[in-house]
């Protein structure tokens, strides 16, 4: 490959003739700004895209990112393609492998990936297109300024005179690379696949039933795996019958995998190897393990849920997380206090997809795996320091994934396989749970507990709130799911006001379900207010513009890992609530039996107001409308991924707040399939309507904000119903007659 | 003993205990993945298929109780005129986000058109209720099949 590379101080791009012609261009730029990085996780120094063009015109685009099911593969090429001015029917996309070098923060999660990657993407394109320019320049004798693209070629303007993409490729690649951070940008005006809607990229493929999925990997020879691990989570192995195991009709081997002491990695367990999975799966009904469950099998939820109520009703919290103003003088000099217990349940993510990984331990030593993950960076290095190899003898293929909704953000089920890989060297294998041990062995959403405390004044004034919050000690870490952040509203927009915590000790595994600590705290903290407002001769839309009103924006933060965040901004809170009240017909009468119900809430950068109208038929919830206001920026950049999303996540919140809970018996998961984790299904679903406020800001993801305020909504619906509040999920009907 | 089964007009043989389910003879025996494996009792429906034209649950269908009967799958979909309807239609409408599930739920809205052409609204959500989707495509789903309901397949 003939190659260049031009170095300057904030840009390495690299350009290449692909073989047989063509143009292949590598841009490499370094990210704003950075939060240091965990233990183990690669350096996230570089953010990379990567374009190539064929002689037939096809431009083949990477999609860095890992996709599962938020659209990613196909949005962010479209960013690339818009700049670039590509005929999107010329596009295709390859998924790129784990490669942090090359692709930066490669990561499913956070709705990181549209705020990251919008200007980078497009400031890829916009290279690209500068460089074909360039080579119809060279090519014709006639200055650039006289050239313009469109679909796929430039044009020169006065002649008319035109070349394809494909037919400049060649020498454009031999052309120096421009700066992408110095190139012009489009005017928004001129976007053409910016905002059109455009069907995900493998719909094609899944529609005739391709494989394409992590568990669709084929390998000649492949065997497959299954494991056994102790349902009571912290459990160690002592025993197994192997023998017995390895006697059964087609089982081809069976060993014990000894955990690391890191439950995000390897946990003890036995390993069963078929040339079926069904074959090895069912070979552990002969297992016979002797566990030592140690002190963790005595946990529960219901003593959880105890020791919770026991430490709110002592009233001394562990320690403080925010405090402001004076919150004692507030309650004392209170003329009406407020004080109600919130609860939610562990909940599971139970993606479509069950958890599973292929790996091949090559005979060199080096490996190679199939990783249906949403986080491969930080895999990467930790799984071939486990396997005991550098991490540039691992080659990581990602996968589409059934979905992840943050499950595959830890990667358990890749430390498993490449154990399993490193025994049986040259044998490609594939480990799969069953549903039940992906229920079983979840990485849950945290079970919390609030005693929310409100003061009012004699002017019906909020004037005083505490949150005593009761969680669980889960240690150190860069991420803790089960902690509550210090700017959680009304956090700074009720003048005296103090979180504070009790973390408890446990062992069950917990991690990030969309939307995390939001899609809890969203709940407790818009059905209280909603409690206030009702106290207070008013609807919560109401108290919520009372509370910001006055209020600045706040100042952007410097320094996070999506560069600059926008601070938090009052008036996108105000534009989002004053559309869902529009919108909903807020405020005027509603079907008989039927009620509405308000949630607000800022996560993820996006800014959601909900309202939802509910009824109780048959002593079951029914959600028969949802209005979503939504402002996330300036752009949508793909409205059908856009709306997609915030569907899913719609109803992904009604079936978490009306059915879901997994409840922890024994030290292990009770629930552990779908006849007792009830995923909604379609006969739910209500119609939902959706509207965005445009505003001046660069566009932010849509993958998780769209759900936390819908369960507010439906529950202070049900308040508005039936006179009561729902101070615990999932919701209880019985509880509200 | 070798069961032998006629899969997508093809007759084949399965070298397998009879009490194996379809699905795992499908895609760890035969290499066709396009059939999804979801719960492994019949509560997901990420793994139907025909089984003489009316869907069923392969996770929970042995290997066993196939002799004579004609399966057909996901990778045979397009061989008919609503397959190729509703395939359109999913990726018309963008039906899927991550599209794990989809395989199950156009086989069992082919199923549906098959014996009702023109559902209704509640016959789609009673027909399809035995389909998750995590992601919750629930309302495309709908749109899209009622879609070719109205249109018919005509063109397809």
């Amino acid at each position: 490959m003939l190659e260049t590379a031009i170095v300057n101080r904030r840009t390495l791009l690299k350009v290449g003739a692909l073989a047989g012609g063509g143009l292949m261009l590598t841009a490499t730029m370094p990210m704003v700004a950075r939060a240091a990085t965990a233990a183990g996780t690669p350096a996230l120094a570089e953010l990379n895209a990567y374009v190539s063009i064929a002689p037939d015109n096809v431009i083949t685009i990477v999609g860095k990112n890992p996709e599962i099911g938020q659209g990613i593969k196909t949005m962010l090429p479209m960013l690339i393609a818009d700049e670039m001015d590509a005929d999107w029917s010329q596009v295709r996309i390859t998924q790129a492998d784990s490669d942090a070098r090359k692709y930066g923060f490669q990561i499913a999660g956070g709705s990181f990936a549209t705020p990251m990657n919008w200007i980078p993407m497009r400031q890829v394109g916009a290279a690209t297109r500068q460089m074909l320019i360039g080579a119809a320049a060279a090519r014709w004798g006639v200055p650039a300024a006289g050239l313009r693209t469109e679909a796929g070629k430039v044009i020169e303007v006065s002649s008319g005179r035109s070349a394809t993409y494909g037919e400049l490729a060649t020498e454009a690649a031999r052309l120096p690379a421009p700066d992408p951070a110095k190139v012009a940008l489009k005017d928004p005006k001129d976007f053409h696949i910016i905002g059109r809607s455009i069907s995900g990229i493998d719909s094609p493929r899944i529609v005739r039933g391709e494989p394409i999925f992590g568990v669709d990997t084929q390998l000649p020879g492949m065997v497959y795996a299954a494991y056994e691990r102790s349902p009571v989570f912290g459990a160690k192995l002592r025993s197994a019958n192997l023998d017995a195991v390895k006697a059964q009709p087609g089982v081809l081997d069976a060993f014990v995998i000894e955990g690391n002491g890191n439950a995000e990695q390897l946990v003890d367990g036995v390993a069963i190897i078929a040339k079926n999975w069904w074959i090895a799966n069912q070979a552990r009904k002969h297992l016979q393990i002797e566990w030592d469950n140690g002190e963790w099998a005595s946990h529960s939820s219901k003593g959880y849920d105890a020791a919770a109520r026991a430490a709110m009703a002592g009233g001394k919290p562990q320690d403080q997380i925010v405090a402001s103003g004076d919150v004692d003088a507030a309650f004392a000099s209170a003329a009406k206090v407020l004080d109600q217990e919130y609860a939610y349940p562990f909940l599971a993510h139970a993606p479509m997809e069950p958890q599973n990984c292929t790996s091949l331990m090559h005979e060199d030593g080096s490996l190679e795996m199939w990783a249906p993950t949403q986080n491969p960076g930080s895999a990467h290095g930790a799984v071939a320091q486990m396997v005991g190899i550098g991490p540039d003898k691992l080659t990581m293929h990602i996968t589409r994934m059934g979905g992840g909704f943050g499950r595959r953000l830890t990667n358990d089920f890749m430390f498993q396989s490449a154990a399993i890989a490193k025994k049986l060297p040259g044998t490609p294998v594939q480990l799969i749970w069953s549903r039940e041990d992906d229920v079983r062995s979840d990485f849950y959403r945290p079970a919390g507990w609030h005693r929310l405390r409100a003061a009012i004044d004699a002017e019906g004034k909020l004037t005083g709130f505490d949150d005593h919050f009761v969680t669980f000690d889960l240690g150190g870490g860069s991420f803790n799911p089960a902690a509550m952040a210090p700017d959680i509203f009304p956090a700074k927009f009720v003048p005296n006001l103090r979180y504070a915590q009790t973390k408890m000790a446990t062992r069950v595994p917990m991690g990030a379900l969309r939307a995390p600590s939001s899609n809890a705290l969203a709940y407790v903290m818009q059905s209280f207010l909603d409690e206030v407002a009702h106290e207070t001769g008013k609807d919560l839309p109401k108290l919520l513009l009372e509370l910001i009103d006055g209020h600045e924006k706040e100042p952007d933060q410097q320094g996070g890992f999506t560069g600059a965040t926008p601070g938090f901004n009052p008036g996108r809170m105000r534009g989002v609530i004053e559309k869902a009240v529009a919108m909903s017909n807020w405020g005027k009468p509603v079907r008989q039996g039927h009620a509405l119900g308000f949630g607000f809430y800022f996560s993820h950068q996006g800014y959601f107001a909900e309202v939802v109208e509910a009824s109780i038929d048959n002593g079951k919830v029914a959600v028969h409308n949802v209005w979503a206001a939504g402002d996330v920026g300036s752009h949508i950049i793909n409205p059908f991924g856009a709306h997609n999303q915030v569907e899913g996540s719609i109803i992904d919140g009604i079936g978490q707040a009306t059915a879901l809970a997994v409840e922890i018996e024994g030290g292990a998961a009770a629930q552990s399939n779908f006849h007792d984790y009830q995923l909604p299904r379609i006969s739910i679903t209500p119609k939902i309507h959706i509207e965005w406020v445009k505003s001046d800001n660069a566009p932010t993801g849509l993958g998780e904000p769209a759900l936390p305020p819908v369960i507010p909504a439906l529950t202070n619906a049900l308040f508005a119903l039936t006179g009561k509040r729902v101070r615990s999920l999932p919701i209880d009907t019985k509880l509200l007659v | 003993m070798a069961y032998k089964v006629e899969i997508n007009g093809e007759a084949r043989e399965l070298d397998v205990p009879g009490e194996m389910p379809l699905l795992w003879a499908l895609r760890n025996e035969l290499g066709m993945v396009g059939t999804k494996f979801g719960c492994g009792v019949a509560l997901c429906g990420a793994c139907t298929v025909h089984i003489d034209g009316v869907a069923a649950r392969s996770c929970s269908t042995p290997v066993s109780a196939l002799a004579g009967r004609k399966v057909t799958t996901i990778e045979a979909l397009a061989e008919s005129p609503i397959g190729r309807a509703l395939q359109q239609a999913w990726v018309d409408e963008d039906v899927m986000q991550c599209g794990y599930c989809q395989a199950g739920q156009l086989m069992n809205a082919s199923a549906l058109l098959a014996r009702n052409p023109q559902p209704n609204a509640q016959q789609i959500d009673s027909a399809m209720a035995g389909n998750i989707c995590r992601c919750a495509c629930y309302t495309r789903i709908r749109d899209a099949i009622a879609m070719v309901a109205e249109k018919g397949t005509a063109d397809a």
